[in-house]
């Protein structure tokens, strides 16, 4: 069983009690607990069973405007004093820095949103094991899938965060996860894909046959890709790729980067870096949402934000160092983004895919291609080839490039936005971008 | 050497009765102690923004029955949390009726020292050296607009208690130091990141004031990126340098060769031992026992001693990386290359320093012979998708070629390829191998370790790179 909060509380203000006694002035601590169990299987039996207890402790001590920080697994009080003393004699020889503190007391979060995070359901391994036998059978129907790789994931986790400032929060979330990965083979090629459900309630986790199912249809539609020349086109990103753009676009309005200035949207605030057409939103509050949050992990309320109105930028995603460097508020959003999204375009997905008379359609990127400090896009992709709204055959074997400030400009959304993971996009198309391919 | 049951309210000698007693009618498992320090201290923006000091302690219990694995951990070193382990490989294993493998193969050669880098030098100097590096960009030039740079150091002390009480032990340190300098000039900002480490102390790497020569190069790199213009997009002739562009090697190939996706055939490779996957003259062996080195290992994470394992010799492959688990499924031997990010995870089949060796030509010869083609020199992340072959990475210092002389540097580009083929692909290979400096860090199954990669200039006949000028 996942630690109580007493325990984690005992914990949190021991290491307060003491680190004060030692000589910091401020003191901010984080105490969790997670307890996981995986069933894996391959090809249809057991594969593997993981337990997974991890306990951890991360103390930031100040003095003054001087910082260090320790984190551990061992929290057994000798250990943690050692530790202690070892972090405040460090802390003695940090030189200051303006910017160290604490979250403005009057921005720290004075309550825990009920939102539905935990789910007490325990699923026994066995139950695990019989979901993913349905899971695989109904994946490997077709004799080209060769190999099938599940896993059910059951995830419980508690935490308080404390500071010297008298706060002293915290809660329970859970997560269950099912996954597939299939591969598929023909006489040409031998490709892979996935599916997977995650949610915070045992109940919500989608039926295992039609998971199975969704990974082999998946996978055996991209068997025998070919190759294609290099050209302009247009590229319409599948929902599961689309929202790693709105990831690229949270690390560039991370208030570290634009305060150390290494984002190309730094001091772009009010001005419009998409077109009018598109907002961006990362709301906290969301029942059961996979990022939902009370507060950020410096204890600071987070409130929904708008980060993009019509095309404008609104928001940095603020802590509270870089706030202070940059004069700003901190809005809750240390540790990044809650539930982010674009709102529904106007296009159905067949409108998008119509829109012009030839473009491709990307299911998976490869590589860390995106630099965020000048813009420059570029990663290996696999997908389809779609002709007058049709899609014609698989490819693979090619990059897709461009500059994040010009593909912003030129993005638009269908309306099929979803609730799937923490961060979530509609169907997404950029005109203008170049494949290289042969 | 750590003493795990010290502070324990149970003895080595009760451990080691429950290991037993847990793995009695299994093929294969242990008990895997860790304890390890690390440390970070970090420059960034004129100031120290960090100086983090981690202690982490832990242990995980590995039971295996045939192709299956139980696997529990805790970071409670306690008899209750011991049981409780050994009940949950017990009721997952229900039915094991297997014969322990005893056997583990002893070897006394130790590749690095059992220092603890951390104590080795004061944070003052650490901080010192920071402080310097940053004036030393700083004034270097006045497009110099952002400077980070980090120590981070490690020491994990590890043992491995084995059915019967046989016990391994292994302390590791391992260091890095990290520059990255940031440059403005007419609105453009580049980056240029360059770091060296392994396992010896920060003064093996820094003395001498040889972080100078690490700034030099990241500022280097940089400027080099301000000048650039956009890169070629499609088919061409790819010249690579030496050292660190062989992560190539490691994404296109290394992965494919790993025990785990060839027992399961998901591995492009699968089918193809004793064939021709290289041009002549291409040999490849993943090397565990070069002194110092990030990727090496005096025992691996199993306990069974590192080795030079020939992967393809020549052109033809000779042998896969395996771990215990997949040597037996598989009949062959460890080939001592059982490795885990730490007690959280389970073994898997790994890289440690995956080498193409020299061959005779110059990278002279290489870059006159291409008429229309890139040279790079560079690279950051690479991916692999092991099941299509495809692999990708991306170009932080590359230039174009033109009528056999290097012209412009251009944009980072990712390149593409595909692994079983592209090794055929190689035209020339280099008399002028050398060893990357000591930065990599493989990620699997969600799994980091530190690894290394060498190789010498190679020319590569067609390649896909990933530019955005027609």
């Amino acid at each position: 069983m996942v630690k109580d909060r007493e325990y984690l509380e005992n914990k949190a203000l021991y290491c307060l009690d003491l680190a004060k006694k030692l000589g910091a002035t401020d003191i901010s601590i984080n105490v969790g607990n997670s307890v996981s169990e995986t069933v894996n299987f391959r090809n249809k039996k057991l594969d593997e069973s993981n337990r997974s207890d991890n306990l951890g402790i991360d103390i930031t001590t100040f003095i003054g405007k001087k910082k260090s920080s320790i984190s551990s697994s061992n929290l057994l009080k000798e250990n943690l004093t050692i530790l202690i003393e070892k972090c405040i004699e460090t802390t003695k020889n940090t030189p200051e820095d303006e910017f160290n503190s604490l979250p403005d007391k009057d921005l720290l979060a004075s309550e825990v949103r009920d939102l539905n995070l935990y789910d007490d359901d325990h699923i026994e391994n066995d139950k695990k094991v019989e979901y993913l036998s349905r899971l695989e059978a109904a994946a490997s129907k077709d004799k080209k899938i060769v190999n099938t790789e599940s896993s059910f994931v059951e995830d419980k986790s508690n935490f308080i965060l404390a500071n010297s400032d008298g706060f002293c929060k915290g809660y329970k979330t859970s997560s269950f996860v099912a996954s597939s990965v299939t591969v598929a083979k023909d006489d040409k090629s031998m490709e892979r894909d996935y599916e997977y459900s995650r949610k915070c309630h045992l109940k919500d986790i989608n039926n295992a046959e039609d998971l199975g199912k969704k990974a082999a249809d998946l996978t055996l539609r991209k068997l025998s890709p070919k190759k294609i020349g290099s050209q302009k086109i247009a590229i319409i990103f599948d929902k599961r790729i689309a929202k790693g753009m709105l990831s690229t676009f949270a690390s560039a309005i991370s208030s570290s980067a634009i305060s150390r200035g290494t984002s190309f949207l730094k001091a772009k605030i009010n001005e419009k870096i998409f077109s009018e057409t598109i907002s961006i939103i990362d709301k906290p509050d969301i029942f059961k949402g996979l990022g939902s949050k009370s507060f950020d992990s410096e204890g600071v309320k987070s409130e929904t934000l708008n980060l993009v109105e019509q095309g404008i930028l609104k928001h940095y995603l603020i802590d509270t160092y870089n706030g202070k460097k940059l004069n700003l508020k901190s809005n809750g959003r240390c540790g990044g983004t809650t539930n982010l999204y674009f709102n529904n375009g106007e296009t159905s997905f067949k409108d998008l895919l119509n829109s012009n008379s030839k473009c491709l359609y990307i299911t998976e990127t490869i590589g860390r291609g995106s630099n965020i400090v000048s813009g420059d896009y570029s990663v290996g992709a696999t997908g389809f080839l779609v002709e007058n709204g049709e899609f014609k055959h698989p490819i693979n074997e090619i990059t897709i490039a461009g500059n994040l400030k010009d593909m912003f400009q030129n993005l638009a959304l269908a309306n099929d936005l979803e609730f799937e993971y923490s961060t979530n996009s509609p169907t997404m198309m950029i005109e203008g971008m170049v494949v290289a391919g042969k | 050497m750590s003493n795990f049951f010290e502070k324990s309210d149970i003895s080595r000698s009760e451990a080691e009765n429950i290991v037993s007693n847990t793995l009695k009618k299994c093929d294969d498992g242990e008990l895997y102690l860790e304890n390890s320090k690390s440390e970070t201290i970090l420059l960034d923006d004129n100031k120290i923004k960090n100086s983090n000091y981690n202690s982490d302690l832990g242990f995980g219990f590995r039971a295996v029955s045939d192709e299956v694995v139980a696997y529990s951990h805790s970071n409670e070193i306690s008899k209750n949390s011991l049981k409780q382990s050994s009940e949950n490989l017990k009721s997952t294993l229900k039915s094991a009726n297997g014969t322990y493998n005893y056997s583990i193969p002893k070897s006394n050669v130790k590749y690095y020292e059992s220092i603890n880098p951390l104590e080795e030098k004061t944070l003052n100097s650490k901080i010192d050296i920071l402080n310097k590096v940053n004036d030393y960009l700083r004034k270097k030039d006045n497009c110099v607009k952002q400077v980070t740079s980090n120590f981070s150091g490690e020491q994990k002390s590890i043992e491995i208690i084995r059915s019967g009480g046989e016990s391994l032990t292994d302390v590791r340190p391992l260091i890095r130091f990290n520059v990255s300098v940031m440059l403005e000039k007419n609105g453009r900002k580049e980056t240029g990141v360059y770091g060296v480490g392994g396992r010896q102390s920060y003064d093996s790497y820094l003395k001498d004031d040889n972080w100078k020569n690490v700034c030099d190069e990241a500022f280097r790199i940089a400027s080099v990126n301000l000048e650039s213009k956009p890169a070629p997009a499609g088919e061409m002739k790819v010249v690579l340098g030496p050292g660190w562009p062989a992560i190539l090697i490691h994404e296109a190939i290394g992965h494919g060769l790993e025990g785990d996706f060839n027992r399961k055939k998901t591995s492009a490779f699968h089918n193809l031992m004793g064939q021709k996957v290289a041009s002549e003259g291409v040999t490849i062996v993943d090397d565990g026992t070069l002194d110092n080195r990030r990727g090496s290992l005096t025992i691996d994470d199993e306990g069974t001693p590192t080795e030079k394992t020939v992967l393809i010799e020549n052109g033809i492959l000779k042998n896969f990386m395996q771990d215990r688990l997949n040597a037996r499924l598989m009949k062959t031997r460890s080939t001592g290359s059982g490795r885990r990010e730490n007690y959280r995870h389970i073994v898997l089949p790994r890289m440690r320093n995956t080498m193409m060796l020299s061959g005779k030509q110059t990278q002279e010869e290489m870059i006159k012979s291409v008429d229309k083609g890139i040279f790079a020199v560079s690279f950051g992340g690479g991916q692999v998708d092991i099941t299509s072959g495809k692999f990708v990475f991306n170009c932080t210092e590359a230039y174009e070629i033109i009528n056999g002389k290097i012209g412009s540097p251009i944009k980072g580009a990712t390149l593409i390829g595909d692994g079983p083929s592209i090794l055929k692909e190689v035209s020339m290979v280099g008399n002028d191998m050398m060893l990357d400096p000591g930065i990599g860090t493989c990620g699997k199954a969600g799994q980091g370790v530190p690894v290394g990669v060498a190789q010498p200039s190679i020319l590569i006949n067609k390649m896909t790179v990933g530019g955005t000028s027609l």
